[in-house]
């Protein structure tokens, strides 16, 4: 049987909410039939790049407002897994960040190079009132 | 947050409580590391032993307080990491920047 998984939330768009939606990454990869890598890895993975795109949301795209939200889909179908991460916000050129400088030690700017790091493939789009941050990572 | 800070001679301990350090708390750390370094505290110790998981803003609190220490010619220094943090701190190369103890005895005598 195809394995198939869809999760669909929103959230206040508030960092409190940040571990929730962690929670539910680490548990869709502690909970997956056959993978076959190392599933604590990928628990972490999946618990950060969930963090790092909602965090982007709410603090960047939604510039903190608490009266906007933050919406999450999750689907995972033919051993693909599908994220996508909805602001209300002004949205941003994804391929204009610079990778971190190694050299010089920032505070800030890591967040998207983890999630390109860790997933096979993002992008970052307008949809009707905001924009969708999506990320694809097949898992065998 | 929860932050237990305590003296131990020219070291300040600071063991960060917390299971996740992440956007939501990264910043309370931030600001009470520089109120140490107001007070002229600038060798810390931060103990990472009940912290499972840190995410980028977490990162970016400890290179704060590194760079704020060794501005004021101290130092950051960790303890305690679990695998899966000192993991992050490779895939960002931040593991060739700070000195990392696995406990905190280690890490308190290196100063």
């Amino acid at each position: 049987m195809n394995e198939k998984i869809e999760v669909d939330i929103k959230v206040p768009n508030q960092t409190r909410y940040l571990g929730l939606i962690g929670k539910i990454g680490e548990d869709i990869a502690r909970t997956l039939k056959k993978y076959h890598g190392d599933r604590e890895e990928l628990a972490y993975h999946l618990n950060l790049v969930l963090t790092e795109a909602m965090a982007n949301a709410i603090c960047h795209a939604n510039e903190g407002d608490p009266d906007k939200e933050v919406h999450i889909a999750i689907t995972f179908a033919d051993r693909v897994l599908n994220i996508k991460v909805y602001d209300q916000g002004q949205g941003f050129d994804v391929n204009s960040l610079p990778v971190p400088d190694f050299q010089n030690l920032e505070d800030h700017g890591r967040g998207i190079y983890i999630i390109r790091t860790l997933m096979d493939r993002v992008t970052y789009e307008k949809h009707d009132y905001g924009n969708v941050l999506e990320m694809q990572k097949t898992l065998t | 947050m929860m932050l237990n800070i305590v003296e131990k001679e020219a070291v300040i301990l600071i063991e960060v409580k917390e299971e996740r350090l992440d956007a939501h708390n990264s910043g309370e750390l931030k600001s009470q590391m520089l109120s140490l370094f107001e007070e002229g505290k600038n060798n810390i110790v931060v103990a990472l032993h009940d912290v499972r998981f840190v995410d980028s803003s977490g990162l970016g609190a400890l290179v704060s307080g590194f760079k704020n220490a060794s501005a004021r010619n101290g130092n950051l220094k960790l303890c305690g990491l679990q695998t899966q943090v000192k993991s992050m701190f490779e895939l960002t190369r931040l593991h060739r920047v700070f000195e990392i103890f696995p406990d905190t005895a280690e890490a308190l005598a290196s100063f």
